[in-house]
């Protein structure tokens, strides 16, 4: 049985502990509600990317003839998985839930005899995936230093695939992120980039209704243009989601902390008192025994 | 009223502008062009430079570094990677985005060339337009 001290002991540590995540959860809050802003606020742009992407896609006729981007390589051996993670733990199974689903599809493509190349963004990921694939890494991007994502962050990462791209090192690439659906669920998600895939079911229906566009320069030219660029967006809105997800985990993981913390403290708090209440009524034996004694 | 469209512009990062406009002068790539109510659907890329929209309310210009712009018939959108309200873009941010160009344009390869260099041309040309 621990002494009155050591059980006082416990419970001061164990209340600071829970100050402690008390105010991770409300610092995660805060910054979740920013991530959300921003997320929201990068949308509109998206959103007319894509669609303007789409459709520039169908007028150069099909994925045959349009640039490499477009059309890739013609080659599926080799992938480029970009891996995107947290830089900090402490967020639940945030950066676990997207390894797992990487190493499924690394699993999956290996099987298929296909090589695997890694990038990862974020400390966290490669941490976790250092010891069993690290002859398969190719980089990584730091985004300790970063407070605040922005798009130059986004467009890095974008121009270091895209060289690496045009150095033909890989044929199709895929990042991992998770979606942001709300405080309490990401949900992990892979999305190709390169080459650039349109989304057919949508896209179908928006050309038999489209107008007729004029291009200026002709369209093939915006095309590669703006490939890059789509790529380089579809990175900053993963980034974003991310980003969003991993403060929406950390506050449900603090949340769940300082519950624990909160019902480990009632019950070393009953403990103590019982022990206290002991250690009194011995002592009341001790006195009323010594008293009789005489 | 068939002689207003909705003027769309945003970067990556927000939403700049959305407001109802007669006219929308358009820093295309293949030269100036002003854009009204009932234009041929068009998609062109930006150069640097100013892009003005007049409106109901007033004219509001805004300074693009690339990107390009989708124009139907009741509505111009401008997607641009960076965009800033004329008045919020001092000479200093100029002349740094300025500098970056030219470190692209010393590095380039033959093909960009010629990118780099029109790039630096339209940001000089644009900070003079600033004065």
């Amino acid at each position: 049985m621990p002494s009155l001290k050591d059980l006082k002991n416990r419970i001061e540590s164990v209340k600071s502990t829970r100050k402690i995540t008390k105010a991770m959860q409300m610092v995660a809050a805060a910054k979740l509600r920013r991530a959300q802003e921003a997320a929201e606020a990068s949308r509109p742009y998206a959103e007319r990317m894509d669609s303007v992407l789409g459709r520039l896609a169908r007028s150069v006729g099909g994925a045959q003839n349009g640039p490499r981007l477009l059309a890739g390589t013609g080659s599926d051996q080799t992938h480029l998985l970009v891996v995107m993670t947290a830089e900090r733990g402490l967020c639940g199974g945030f950066n676990s839930s997207i390894v797992r689903l990487a190493r499924a599809r690394i699993e999956e493509l290996e099987a298929h005899g296909k090589r695997v190349k890694i990038l990862t963004v974020g400390r966290k990921g490669r941490e976790q995936m250092k010891r069993e694939f690290a002859d398969k890494f190719v980089g990584h991007v730091d985004l300790q230093g970063v407070r605040r994502i922005g798009y130059e962050n986004a467009d890095a990462i974008a121009r270091d695939i895209l060289a690496r791209f045009d150095a033909g090192e890989f044929d199709v690439a895929t990042i991992f992120f998770n979606r942001f659906q709300s405080v309490i669920s990401q949900i992990p998600t892979m999305k190709q980039i390169v080459p650039f895939a349109a989304d057919d079911v949508e896209g179908a229906a928006e050309a038999a209704a489209a107008t007729h566009y004029e291009y200026e320069p002709s369209a093939e030219e915006i095309l590669a243009d703006i490939l890059p660029r789509g790529v380089a967006t579809q990175i900053f809105s993963a980034l974003l989601e991310n980003a969003a997800s991993e403060q929406g985990a950390r506050m449900s993981a603090m949340d769940n902390a300082t519950r624990n913390a909160g019902e480990m403290i009632d019950k070393l708090t009953i403990l103590y008192n019982r022990s206290r209440q002991a250690a009194i009524t011995k002592e009341l034996i001790e006195i009323i025994s010594g008293a009789e004694a005489l | 009223m068939a002689d207003v469209m909705k003027f769309d512009l945003v970067s990556p990062e927000r939403r700049l502008a959305s407001i109802e406009a007669t006219a929308v002068r358009l820093p295309g790539s293949e030269g100036e062009m002003t854009v009204m109510a009932a234009h041929q659907p068009t998609v062109t890329t930006l150069r640097p430079g100013i892009v003005r929209a007049e409106g109901p309310e007033g004219v509001a210009e805004f300074v693009v570094i690339s990107g390009f712009a989708e124009i139907a018939p009741d509505s111009v959108s401008v997607l641009a990677e960076r965009a800033y309200p004329r008045a919020e873009l001092g000479r200093e941010e100029l002349q740094k985005i300025l500098r970056e160009a030219e470190e692209k344009q010393a590095v380039a390869e033959t093909e960009e060339r010629d990118l780099a260099d029109r790039m630096v041309a339209d940001i000089a040309h644009l900070l003079e337009m600033m004065e």
